[in-house]
């Protein structure tokens, strides 16, 4: 990559392999329908601009180019990339935010989805009829310009959820933190399973439906391509917040509470509030998403909040890179594509090969089953082979490689 | 009220049972706790795993005939012992593997490992079951069908009675083990100190090989008992049961093997209770479904107003 850099002396250079990448990505994407490998390439080209040595202006306008204008007239045509990309979009956010709890602050969530659950479950009980069984001076389902106000109503819900359930877990260690987190996540579906007596809150395991889609001065925005720049705006605000995070006081509190706690607390950290900040930071962002997702779905159910959806947001930020935003947004798109893409169609092919009778392979042993095995394999590679992830970030690769450094040799012990 | 008498006897024997199983399973966390501070987070599959052992083990007795021949008690020991003895060698194989590389690299990296192990271990026993008999839920070929009456309104399973004397039979053998046996001794050394014990000659990665093999055993034996008791298995049964034992091991005092013993029972009796009375308490606003919330909530109880756990001491973080 260095290479590659110092080989386009001068500012034009530059501009044209930016022009060229995102050229030949909208290209490619736009001649070949329903390609896994058109979409990374495009994901690909906006990762090299975010690499080159351009000025952060001249980034940004390629970035929104790309994402604010190119694929939405490709996916206007194309909805196939237009959904793949939504759904991207999502898991970006949702990645980013667990990135400030896990790769920020150090701490491990397990728990995650709870938040994410939290925000859907409050845009969907007033979005449906359901609001109607325990509120009753009001009309139910409330009018699709709501969505406006749930979106920061959520984030701020969510927020406080993760104060809430920060303020006793996090003055524990980190080990007992992952459990406590892990047994929230759990706890919060069991409920929301579980709350449709005595009164019918959550309508339990039948989830709620319909949940009404957002609307702007009466205007339904219920096309993907709505969606689309709905999530997009999203993930802008998260980026932004996370990169203004990243070097901010706060920000650096974090990593000196990562490194070591008991040093930072001797610099005179607060440690419990800049844990409860991280942890309520992330949790915002899952909140806010939530609405998105119960809008988008039109339908919820405890079902898609579960500990596997934690794991698979997890999983995101460790294989981009723990404490990276562009690790998080790669890390984001391969997982997404993996689980929805890859396994899925790997599925479809073996079907294919049992109904022509070439290979019988029993139906469960589906490879669009087996997430599972690859979110464990994605960790356990990773923390081995590269605990820093694909696209490290600095510090922490060299936190991650100097801890690696300090380790006696074989056979000792210390 | 009277319902509440007529149902306490059977409803304890219960709570007793699960009790067991989580406290055998405990035993696994505490005891890898202990030593390395280290969650192992794929305990819960292992204890999976040794119940599909069990399982395997027992159709294929009965597959070559020689099941319903031979005493019941005889095939559930050849269960317990390849059960629990191939479960400690997954330990130790994953100890070997995955965590014993990322020792020294923080307390995330190696955590976050041994949830990948465990996600692995969950599908590749899927894999294998779907293979093998095209179906991933398995049932226990039954053993013990026998029943005792104690009253009018009292059953005991004579399986039950087995878990339990099984269980407790474990405990006393691992409890006499640590504190008599010359390896029992080690084994307390490193946990004390690792630095000072392997300078007093003791062979720490050896120590930590042979907890990695003693926890995942029990765990699989655990899992034997658990097929036994309640028959039917699949590749998920470990997850839940997993995090309640660990959280017995909490609410014992974590590190702390009688504490994992106490907390395990106390907490199988508590779940076992809770969700016999509290719809019959709340007027069944509040019933068996939030059985599992239970355990989550005596978790983060314990945690917040009495971290070290019933028998634990007080430890504080080494600088």
């Amino acid at each position: 990559m260095d290479k590659f850099k110092s080989m386009l002396t001068k500012p034009w250079m530059s501009y044209l392999v930016a022009l060229l990448a995102m050229g030949g990505a909208a290209l490619t994407v736009s001649v070949v329908p329903r390609s896994l490998f058109a979409f990374l390439f495009f994901i690909g080209s906006v990762l090299l601009v975010y690499y080159l040595p351009l000025s952060t202006k001249a980034k940004l306008f390629f970035v929104l180019i790309g994402t604010l204008v190119l694929m939405p007239i490709i996916g206007s045509f194309n909805l196939y990339y237009m959904n793949v990309a939504t759904q991207v979009g999502i898991y970006v956010a949702l990645a980013l935010g667990l990135n400030i709890v896990v790769g920020f602050a150090g701490l491990l969530d397990l728990g995650y989805v709870a938040f994410y659950a939290t925000g859907a479950y409050i845009y969907a009980i007033f979005a449906s009829d359901q609001a109607g069984n325990f509120i009753h001076f009001a009309k139910f389902p409330l009018a699709g310009e709501w969505f406006w106000v749930f979106l920061p109503l959520s984030l701020l819900a969510a927020g406080i959820t993760g104060i809430l359930l920060g303020l006793p877990a996090l003055r524990l260690r980190g080990d007992y933190l992952a459990i406590v987190t892990l047994g929230f996540g759990e706890i919060i579906r069991i409920i929301f399973n579980n709350l449709d007596k005595p009164v019918n809150i959550t309508n339990g395991p039948k989830g709620i439906t319909p949940i009404q889609p957002p609307a702007l001065f009466g205007f339904t925005l219920n096309k993907p391509i709505y969606y689309y720049f709905i999530v997009m705006g999203i993930v802008f605000f998260v980026i932004f917040v996370t990169r203004r995070l990243e070097h901010s006081r706060i920000g650096r509190a974090w990593a000196a509470i990562r490194e070591d706690e008991v040093a930072a607390r001797a610099m005179g950290i607060p440690l419990l509030r800049t844990k409860l900040m991280a942890f309520a930071i992330g949790a915002s962002f899952a909140g806010m998403m939530g609405v998105v997702f119960a809008a988008k779905q039109t339908f919820i159910d405890p079902s898609s909040f579960t500990f596997m959806e934690s794991i698979g947001v997890l999983a995101m930020v460790i294989l981009g890179g723990m404490g990276s935003i562009p690790g998080a947004i790669v890390g984001a798109t391969a997982v997404v594509m993996l689980q929805s893409q890859v396994l899925k169609s790997f599925s479809e092919f073996l079907a294919q090969l049992r109904d022509s009778g070439i290979l019988n392979i029993p139906t469960q042993l589906e490879p669009a089953k087996f997430e599972r095995l690859v979110f464990g394999l994605i960790l356990v590679v990773m923390m081995i082979f590269r605990p820093q992830g694909l696209i490290p970030a600095k510090r922490r690769e060299m936190e991650l490689l100097e801890e690696k450094a300090d380790r006696p040799a074989k056979g000792e012990e210390s | 009220m009277e319902q509440f008498w007529s149902m306490l006897p059977q409803v304890v024997i219960d709570g007793l049972t699960l009790g067991f199983v989580y406290a055998v399973v405990a035993l696994g966390y505490t005891m890898v706790y202990g030593i390395l501070e280290f969650i192992n987070f794929a305990h819960s599959e292992i204890f999976m795993f040794g119940a599909f052992v069990g399982a395997e083990t027992l159709l294929f007795l009965q597959s070559a005939g020689v099941l319903n021949t031979m005493p019941a008690l005889l095939a559930l020991l050849v269960a317990l012992i390849v059960g629990a003895v191939l479960s400690g060698f997954l330990g130790v194989a994953i100890e070997r593997v995955a965590y014993r590389p990322l020792r020294n690299v923080g307390k995330l990296v190696p955590l976050i490992s041994a949830i990948g192990v465990s996600f692995i271990l969950q599908d590749v026993v899927r894999l294998v079951e779907g293979l093998w008999h095209n179906a991933f839920y398995v049932n226990y070929p039954t053993l013990f069908s026998q029943n005792l009456h104690l009253t009018k309104n009292v059953n005991v399973p004579v399986k039950t009675l087995i878990v339990i004397v099984t269980a407790l039979g474990m405990m006393v053998a691992l409890t006499a083990f640590v504190q008599k046996s010359r390896m029992g001794k080690a084994l307390r050394a490193v946990a004390q100190d690792p630095t000072t014990a392997s300078l007093m000659g003791v062979n720490v990665n050896g120590v930590i090989s042979l907890t990695f093999f003693i926890g995942p055993a029990l765990g699989g034996a655990a899992g034997v008992l658990f097929g036994m008791q309640y028959s039917l298995i699949h590749p998920y049964i470990g997850f839940i049961l997993g995090l309640k034992a660990f959280t017995a091991a909490v609410f014992g005092g974590i590190g702390n093997i009688p504490g994992a013993m106490v907390g395990g029972v106390l907490l199988g009796l508590f779940e076992t209770l809770g969700s016999a009375y509290l719809g019959m308490a709340t007027g069944g606003v509040v019933g068996a479904e939030y059985k599992d919330v239970f355990a989550f909530v005596i978790l983060i109880a314990v945690l917040i107003f009495k971290p070290s756990g019933l028998l634990g001491e007080v430890v504080r973080d080494k600088v």
